[in-house]
């Protein structure tokens, strides 16, 4: 019940934000952030039940909805489900604090329209019916889509285009993919049923398997996103107001490696098998080629959006390795790039409202202006780069640790990223921070309200870097769970 | 006592928070309370805890701290490891360290940015400590990667200049170069030994593989691809002379006494390891001679005081590297002992003429020093006599050790030629810079305001530097014993003369003027000559060209995503297509029915001939 819940605190709090918008603009701003806040409560009690002896489902909710396909509203959570919720909640949160000031327009449609992708995110991380799955996939999309067009900056209405095509391209190969998949059940057991159980172990033959496979992997590819098919990320990403932004990268991104970790890996498992090296190949071309071109961006935004195509890049090649430690080092990443990216995203974001751009050409030397505000970049610009003690390097290295025993050679590539990290993270703070000083400024530091914001994913960061452990065990069940493992083997020997 | 070992990296972490968290809000006067202060403090507590472990039964201290990761059969617990070897590098770590640190009480205290530079010392100080004394490799490299970002925020802690961000992101990428080596080879050994803690490793590691064999020799080599970035050893030692861009107690702390020797103690600390690889071993060593060697003609000819400096610390870290592939572990970590104290002595005398002189760098343009700066010129007379092995100082008894290793070893004749000749190199560098900068007629301009917090270091040093070499550390339970043979008179003659008639030549060019430098540079050969060396071998050159610029320009052709061109032109395409079809639809009625005549003529036809 709690489940449906989640989700349902979310859509309620968007109508009553539009309304409230009539009564008091500021209003919405509260009734937002109260709504996350009561799902994080509702979050709570999982936390404390997460052990390995409650096995990996920690709850389950089943309505019937269109019997007659199969379809019902099946919501379940597991460790796995639990970690990406928390961050949704978490940074969506952040967004509303980013938003705070920098949304002065339609204030009440704004926050309906992030809590609706919210919910949409949310309904992703817990759905286990596969058009359900399909339905809130959708949702996530389109009011991401109104807050990139309405809020957006000065080429929204490409950027959020280009977002919409993409998505929904892909996503009808995925449906497509789902629907022929449920058919090849049904006229294997005569049941049409659309339910994630029921189709794990569906017996396929080798050719209709890896096409399904491919249909569900190129639309978890896009949202993740894997280059090529990445174009549409450093538009949006960039023209997105920042609290969109924030969702985008810590968020959106993530349905798509959950996707790939959910249902392609458990549902295809030989054609996964065969995909791997090629996946994994992908996820080595993603950290090169997204390191360098956010190397060459003097757009802050872009250079971040970029970046975060490099960290995929880790989770793919992460998830295609197959064994626990690797998986483990995915979901950390997931994790971690989360905070990191959404911490950067606010800060471009803070700078933007400050000095109206986003070129770093034409900031520099700010550090002596906004000495907090460089201080939480250059922090955050670090934990990108991968520095032991902060989150990301957990992911990182947990990747590669398990990589290495599924293939050295796309390991030692992929460790090459780590050369490319610092290269494109300092500088940017050069490019912004550091260097010379055009004049002084006259604008102001992090306030409070920014600052508590920005505390909070600085010691999720420190958390997660210096004790991950934590974490570890609350994935674990789920990363193994049977039916349906999401690893090939528990860990070797 | 020992139980409180936590204490001891703690210590400065604690003062880098108080210090980050009052956000330069803290009153001036409590800063180097906290800054040197909490150092200070470590220093005190690892004093006693060094005094405990010695009094003691002195066997190796282990203090688990928390388990970081534990996935299937992966895990990594984080610990405190204390050996001889721990010890003397903790002892280095925090004694050179607070000294260092009570310089820069004085002279950073102008500086608009006296708590910042504090808190990233402190941070230093900390992930030093945690490399020294972790007993897990992970762990180990927290602290690696911690001096390296310290490193890099503190060559640039002047970043309002340009060129300083460049020079600390140079440090940073180079030695991230290798240590990216470093984690692979990392996980090279735990997916072969399943393990990540050092001991459990080193024990391990004998058992399963026989010396040679492939494993060995990859891992060894790529964690001696870190330690080659983070001493700046031969071919990634080009971060080192721009790195002196920080301030000066910086090239003391970091680029002299403490983070640049991490590399010898990594490999010292997994010596077992390197034994199993002997062609690795053999490469150290190799590489250690011609670094020494490279870095050596290379000081001979620069002009900025902390460069000839950071050349003559690559040089004498190429003598740890030596000593190290010839197996003499210990005379690796008594030369980097004996070389804290004498480098940081020179560093801090050489922030002392730097402080008391307009900032000035280049020794050609002093001269004449020697009456007005009479402590700087005491210091860097001690350290220069300690830095070129001259007899009964600190520097003479650690050097030796290692050319007496090299000779001994099997084909060592030529390494121990590359050190003996390099010695030769130091005398003349040494005293080069001594002569140019401190002799001549004297020097009016300069005046020497040192005042009692930059003194006492230089003191306490200069005594280091001195009698450091009469207290060698027991190594003997941490590392293999090295029994070396004497050398044979004549070699023994040639090995104690060469850095004399380095400093005779030194005062034939460059005090009694008999012979001319200048002469020598005149000629075609010896102006190429001098701009190789001046240039550090061209190796930026190399990289610029084959690494840095190819790089540069992929990313600045392709900033705009080749493919994205795809999808554009997709999109083009369609738009194209619409505005095509688009422009059938006229409004007119003939064209709709020509329309319609043709496609039913051309259904008709199609029908037909099929």
């Amino acid at each position: 019940m709690s489940l449906a819940l989640l989700i349902l605190v979310l859509v309620a709090g968007g109508m009553l934000a539009l309304l409230a918008d009539r009564r008091d603009s500021a209003l919405p701003r509260w009734i937002a952030l109260i709504a996350l806040i009561v799902d994080g409560a509702l979050l709570a009690p999982y936390f404390a039940a997460a052990t390995s002896e409650n096995g990996a489902w920690l709850d389950n909710l089943r309505w019937a909805w269109i019997p007659r396909f199969g379809i019902g509203f099946h919501l379940a959570l597991d460790g796995l489900s639990l970690l990406l919720v928390a961050l949704t909640v978490l940074l969506g949160l952040m967004a509303v604090a980013a938003s705070w000031s920098e949304i002065k327009e339609r204030i009440g449609l704004f926050h309906a329209n992030l809590l609706w992708t919210l919910a949409g995110v949310l309904g992703v991380f817990l759905a286990l019916d596969l058009f359900l799955f399909f339905v809130f996939w959708e949702v996530m999309i389109v009011p991401m889509y109104f807050l990139i067009a309405l809020w957006g900056h000065e080429n929204r209405a490409y950027a959020a285009i280009k977002f919409f095509l993409f998505t929904q391209v892909s996503g009808l190969l995925m449906l497509l993919a789902m629907v022929v998949l449920v058919l090849l059940h049904h006229a294997k057991t005569a049941i049409y049923t659309f339910d994630y159980f029921a189709l794990l172990g569906t017996k396929l033959d080798p050719d209709a398997a890896l096409w399904l496979m491919l249909g569900f992997f190129i639309a978890f590819a896009v949202k993740l996103p894997a280059v090529p098919l990445h174009t549409w990320l450093p538009d949006a990403h960039t023209q997105a107001p920042t609290g969109g932004s924030v969702i985008l990268a810590g968020v959106l991104l993530k349905t798509g490696a959950y996707g790939l970790l959910r249902f392609v890996i458990p549902l295809f498992p030989s054609a996964t098998l065969d995909f791997a090296p090629t996946a994994m190949a992908l996820g080595v071309f993603s950290i090169l080629y997204g390191g360098m071109l956010a190397f060459a961006q003097s757009d802050l935004k872009r250079l971040v959006a970029y970046s975060s195509i490099s960290h995929m890049g880790f989770v793919l090649v992460g998830l295609y390795a197959r064994n626990a430690l690797a998986v483990q080092g995915a979901v950390m990443t997931l994790l971690a790039h989360g905070l990191s990216a959404a911490a950067l995203f606010m800060v471009a974001g803070a700078l933007q409202e400050r000095l109206h751009t986003r070129e770093m050409g034409r900031m520099g030397g700010l550090w002596s202006d906004v000495p907090r505000l460089a201080a939480i970049a250059l922090f955050f610009s670090v934990a990108a780069l991968g520095l032991p003690g902060l989150g990301n390097f957990v992911g990182e290295f947990l990747v590669l640790a398990g990589a290495f025993r599924a293939t050295p050679t796309i390991t030692a590539l992929a460790a090459l990223g780590l050369i490319v990290a610092p290269v494109y993270s300092l500088i940017l703070i050069q490019r912004a921070f550091h260097g010379e000083r055009m004049k002084p400024r006259r604008i102001h530091d992090m306030g409070a309200r920014e600052i508590t914001a920005m505390i909070c994913l600085i010691a999720a960061t420190l958390a997660m870097g210096l004790y991950p452990q934590p974490l570890i065990e609350i994935a674990d069940a789920a990363i193994s769970a049977k039916p349906g493992p999401m690893v090939a083997e528990r860990s070797a020997p | 006592m020992l139980g409180y070992l936590w204490l001891v990296p703690l210590l400065p972490l604690v003062g880098f928070v108080i210090l980050v968290v009052s956000q330069g809000n803290l009153d001036k006067r409590w800063v180097p309370w906290v800054g040197a202060g909490s150092v200070g403090l470590s220093a005190a507590l690892a004093g006693w805890i060094g005094y405990e472990f010695l009094a003691g039964p002195a066997v190796s201290y282990k203090l688990p701290l928390w388990s970081w990761a534990r996935v299937g059969d992966f895990s990594a617990d984080f610990g405190l490891y204390l050996d001889f070897l721990s010890l003397n590098m903790m002892f280095v770590v925090t004694g050179v360290g607070f000294l260092i640190h009570l310089y820069s009480v004085g002279f950073m205290v102008d500086d608009p940015g006296y708590a910042r530079f504090f808190a990233y010392m402190n941070l230093f100080v900390a992930a030093m400590l945690v490399l020294v004394l972790a007993d897990n490799l992970v762990f180990l490299y927290l602290g690696w990667e911690g001096v390296g970002l310290c490193s890099y925020l503190l060559i640039g802690f002047w970043y309002d200049n340009p060129e300083n961000g460049a020079a600390a992101r140079k440090a940073f990428v180079m030695t991230r170069v290798g240590d990216t080596a470093f984690i692979v080879g990392l996980i090279l050994l735990f997916a072969a030994l399943g393990s990540l803690d050092v001991q459990t490793l080193l024990h391990r590691a004998p058992a399963s593989w026989r010396p040679g064999s492939d494993l060995a020799v990859l891992a060894a080599a790529l964690l001696l691809g870190g330690a080659v970035g983070k001493s700046a050893q031969l071919p990634l030692q080009t971060w080192l002379p721009d790195a002196m861009a920080g301030p000066t107690p910086i090239s003391a702390l970091i680029h002299a006494a403490t983070m640049v020797t991490a590399g010898v103690y990594l490999i010292a600390r997994t010596h077992a390891l390197f034994e199993l690889a002997p062609a690795v071993l053999q490469a150290v060593a190799v590489i250690g001679a011609v670094t020494l060697l490279m870095a050596g003609c290379s000081a001979l000819t620069q002009r900025d005081i902390k460069r000839i400096l950071a050349y003559s610390t690559i040089s004498q870290i190429g003598y740890m590297f030596l000593a190290l592939g010839v197996g003499a572990y210990s005379a690796a970590i008594f030369h980097l002992t004996t070389h804290a104290y004498f480098k940081a002595l020179l560093f801090l005398a050489a922030g002392a003429v730097i402080h008391s002189y307009h900032h000035e760098h280049d020794i050609f343009r002093m001269g004449g020093l020697r009456e007005r700066l009479p402590v700087a010129f005491w210091s860097f007379l001690i350290g220069s006599a300690a830095l070129t092995a001259l007899p009964f100082t600190s520097g003479y008894y650690s050097k030796h050790e290692i050319l007496a290793a090299a000779f001994a070893a099997p084909d060592g004749a030529w390494l121990w030629g590359a050190g003996t000749l390099g010695a030769l190199l130091t005398g003349l560098y040494s005293f080069r810079l001594v002569f140019v900068a401190f002799f001549g007629p004297p020097n009016l301009r300069a005046s020497e305001h040192l005042g009692f917090a930059m003194t006492v270091p230089l003191v306490v040093l200069g005594g280091l530097a001195v009698f450091g070499g009469l207290f060698p550390m027991p190594l003997g339970s941490a590392l293999p014993r090295h029994e070396v043979a004497g050398f044979a008179p004549s070699v023994e003659v040639v090995t104690e003369a060469a850095p004399f008639i380095g400093a005779g030549l030194a005062v034939a060019f460059y005090l009694t003027r008999t012979w001319s430098p200048e002469e020598l540079v005149r000629a075609d050969w010896g102006s190429a000559l001098q701009r190789l060396w001046f240039n550090g071998w061209g190796l930026d050159w190399l990289y610029g060209v084959l690494l840095i610029r190819p790089f540069r320009w992929l990313a600045e052709a392709n900033r705009g995503d080749v493919l994205d061109d795809v999808y554009r032109a997709v999109a083009y395409f369609s738009r194209a297509g619409h505005r095509a079809l688009a422009a059938t639809q006229t409004g007119r009625l003939r064209w709709y029915a020509a329309g319609l005549a043709g496609g039913a003529l051309l259904t008709v036809a199609v029908g037909i001939l099929a």
